[in-house]
């Protein structure tokens, strides 16, 4: 187990060294930078240059690239360069608001798509198992964020139960913080529980297939006993991997949604980073977010490990 | 809660659409904006997001600029000038003070303008400070501003956010805690999400009757237009969706301002282009299209057609949309006599505002009609700057408003990036610097105009309109935007 997780270590740190070459060549390409955009049109040559000097824009691209990474080996983001504040600070600020969403969101997504996966997949064909699918057609069908403009347009423009958008932050407790968050999480979860659902559904029943099961029942096992005690387990991996990749995809790729409940999330700031020409933020903020997808498989594959004790011998 | 629902429902049922504006004695109140300022210090960078936040709230110049777009006194109570127009002496209020305390005196106003000059300034307009020589201060009230040349434009210029006075003590810091002598003082700034301003009660003029402003950062125009309904935010003072407009006029409990801004909404042609350096392609292309089309179709009816490069507002305006109307057929002949083949391509690169994407489409379709293949190409800003503005000038076409005040000049500008070089108009603009009698610049400003025009140096199409949509009881917000701000001085509830 513990040679298992060495590996899959160091292949992470692989994966995050090259992730930060593409990164930075990706941004080397990108036309514009922040310096001409902030200070517009009608900047003066000598003014210019002075600020890119003074963002260090005008360095060779390898020097950067150095400093950045050795910034990064000793835990410094840098600072960025259109806020001009530590980049640590944004970042903390956004996951705030992103990391909760994320998993309110995750929760909601599982605790509707286990027991309805399941039901179908036991119900196959029956009138549970029509609905379930059609639940997860419709979820699938809308996009995000238009779902998350009908929740607005339900809950806080005709019944004003909530705010339209926006986060107070938490430092007034719970509450607020959730209220604002529980919209969006709804929005979010709506089409990740319909996708979980079928790939609940679809694992259960190659799992209530095989042999094993067929001799559950043959011993006159309830079906409750069943599922739980022999067939979950066993359909728990690839269930796990896709919820890996869930978790993953909620922290990072929200964007839409924040920009619709305009929510200071990670997304937008990403966004507003690249618009900005803030390459510091952008590479720190892709690095940062490769670096919590790599690290979730490595989670999940460990996890795989522990469900699957054959997965530890042979590596992975 | 259960309470909540049933009044809810109850409210529903009525047709009350939100309750939340029902009864309110507010105190404060909350607007919403579409960018972000990258920070709050107006003399360190060209963002209009920074001005519309702090202008007249949080900092304040010599001389300020009104609704109306005209120069009123600011910081300097009153002024003569002097020497033939070489010599301006201010005098400053008593009484006024810093955010932090400090009490403004003449060497914090020589301070400022010997800042924003510095080698090592930030300020993204030092052009307006070009015809300053010197800077002295006699004493705490006084400040002599000696010209190296007549600057007909000079009050109006320090009227600008890039030229209001900075503490020496702060000035450093202004950029995440601005401080400066208006009636607002920066209170917190949550980034991403908000930024908060309260009262300043030391205010030397009329204190405001808002205890505190709320700027809510809302990119998504949609998400605006729900924030307004849902009573988060009590007014979009420049609405990125002119689509909702006629549901909020026709919805009591907001007012709809509609305004004009400073932005000449332009079809930039690329005159180092040998095809667009025949005028008769750029009169074809300006025949070619159909002004009240691209207003109606891009914005909603919301823009006024222009026939050059100046604001319809202003007293120097001369209507010459006539000079060269939407005639697709007298397009054609121009084409034809030119020897433009049909099918001729042009590549027409757009940045991401809406008057841009939207017109756009509508421009290419119009070019369609007589001829030419457009290809629009998207572009977002930082690549519109480095490929369009500056480099290579790799465009043929682009749609950009020109938003900052008075900007006729830039046609003037050597290497510029749409490439226009005519002699006699530059000469005349440097004939207009030398002038400060406005009946007299007036007169030129027109002449400058009908130059243009007749030139077709661009396509010129609309003037760039302000549409605000407020809460029907919070009043005097600024309708037109002589310059980018959100001035809140007058604002308040009745």
């Amino acid at each position: 187990m513990i040679g298992f997780a060495i590996r899959r270590l160091a292949a992470l740190v692989l994966t995050l060294l090259a992730a930060s070459i593409v990164v930075f060549l990706a941004l080397e390409l990108l036309p514009g930078d922040a310096a001409q955009l902030l200070l517009g049109t009608e900047v003066r040559p000598d003014t210019l240059a002075a600020l890119r000097s003074q963002l260090g824009l005008d360095r060779p691209a390898p020097v950067r690239y150095l400093e950045w990474i050795g910034g990064l080996a000793v835990g410094d983001l840098g600072i960025s360069q259109v806020y001009r504040v530590p980049i640590w600070e944004m970042v903390r600020d956004r996951l705030a608001v992103s990391l909760p969403l994320a998993v309110l969101a995750f929760v909601l997504s599982t605790l509707i798509a286990l027991p309805f996966g399941i039901a179908a997949a036991i119900r196959r064909g029956r009138v549970t198992d029509v609905l379930v699918m059609g639940f997860a057609q419709i979820g699938l069908a809308i996009p995000n964020f238009w779902f998350g403009i009908l929740l607005i347009l339900l809950f806080a423009v005709q019944l004003g139960w909530v705010g339209a958008g926006g986060f107070p932050g938490w430092q007034d407790g719970l509450r607020p913080g959730l209220q604002a968050l529980i919209l969006p999480a709804l929005a979010l979860a709506l089409s990740e529980a319909a996708i979980l659902s079928r790939m609940v559904r679809a694992s259960m029943l190659e799992t209530l297939g095989e042999d094993y099961v067929r001799t559950a029942r043959a011993k006159g096992l309830s079906t409750r006993r069943i599922v739980v005690g022999h067939a979950l387990g066993n359909a728990m991996i690839p269930i796990a991997t896709l919820m890996g990749l869930q978790f993953a995809f909620l922290v990072a790729g929200a964007v839409i949604v924040e920009n619709v409940f305009y929510l200071p999330g990670l997304g937008r700031l990403l966004l507003q980073a690249i618009f900005e020409r803030d390459l510091i933020l952008v590479r720190d903020l892709v690095l940062l977010l490769s670096g919590f997808v790599v690290l979730l498989s490595f989670l999940v594959d460990i996890a795989y490990g522990v469900i699957d004790p054959r997965l530890r011998r042979s590596g992975g | 809660m259960k309470k909540m629902f049933g009044a809810c429902l109850i409210g529903a049922a009525l047709g009350l659409t939100a309750l939340s504006g029902a009864a309110h004695a507010k105190t404060g109140a909350t607007l919403a904006i579409t960018l972000e300022p990258p920070h709050l210090d107006p003399t360190a960078g060209a963002p209009a997001a920074i001005d519309e936040i702090v202008y007249a709230n949080v900092f304040e110049g010599l001389t300020r600029i009104d609704s109306q777009g005209l120069v009123k006194p600011g910081l300097a109570e009153r002024w003569v000038i002097e020497n033939d127009g070489l010599t301006y002496r201010f005098i400053l209020r008593e009484g006024v003070t810093f955010h932090d305390g400090a009490t403004l005196e003449a060497s914090d106003v020589k301070f400022s303008f010997e800042r924003a000059v510095a080698e090592a300034s930030e300020n993204a307009q030092k052009g307006l400070f070009s015809a300053i020589d010197s800077v002295e201060a006699p004493d705490d009230r006084t400040v002599i501003l000696k010209l190296n040349r007549k600057e007909g434009l000079l009050l109006w210029n320090l009227g600008w956010g890039d030229a209001v006075i900075v503490d020496p003590a702060s000035a450093e810091t202004n950029k995440t805690n601005p401080v400066g002598t208006g009636p607002f003082k920066f209170e917190d700034w949550a980034r991403g999400d908000s930024i908060k301003l309260v009262r300043n009660p030391g205010y030397w003029g009329k204190a405001s009757s808002l205890e505190r402003v709320t700027f809510k950062v809302i990119d998504d125009a949609a998400a605006q237009v729900a924030a307004l309904l849902a009573g988060d935010v009590d007014a979009i003072p420049n609405i990125g969706a002119p689509e909702t407009v006629a549901q909020f006029e026709a919805d009591p409990r907001f007012a709809v301002l509609k305004g004009t801004t400073e932005g000449e909404t332009i079809l930039s042609m690329n005159h180092r282009r040998p095809l667009l350096q025949d005028v008769r392609v750029r009169k074809a292309i300006q025949h070619a299209i159909d002004r009240k089309a691209i207003v109606d179709g891009a914005m909603f009816g919301f823009g006024t057609p222009i026939g050059s490069h100046f604001a319809p507002h202003s007293p120097a305006y001369t209507d010459l949309t006539g000079v060269t109307p939407y005639d697709p057929a007298k397009a054609k002949a121009l084409l034809q006599e030119a020897g433009v083949a049909e099918g001729t391509k042009l590549v027409l690169k757009l940045p991401p505002p809406t008057y841009a994407r939207r017109g756009g489409e509508i421009v290419a379709a119009q070019l369609a009609e007589v001829g030419f293949e457009v290809e629009q190409i998207p572009v977002d800003w930082g690549q519109w700057v480095s490929e369009v503005f500056k480099g290579e000038h790799d465009f043929d076409l682009t749609i950009v408003s020109h938003t900052e005040p008075l900007d006729i000049g830039i046609y003037a500008r050597d290497e510029y990036y749409f490439g226009y070089e005519n002699p006699a108009f530059k000469e005349l603009m440097a004939k207009i610097d030398g002038v400060s009698d406005p009946a007299q610049r007036n007169t030129l400003y027109k002449e400058a105009q009908r130059i243009l025009a007749d030139d077709a140096v661009n396509g010129f199409l609309f003037q760039l309109a302000k549409v605000a949509v407020i809460r029907k009881e919070l009043k005097g917000l600024w309708t037109n935007a002589p310059i980018q701000a959100n001035d809140l001085t007058a604002a308040r509830w009745e």
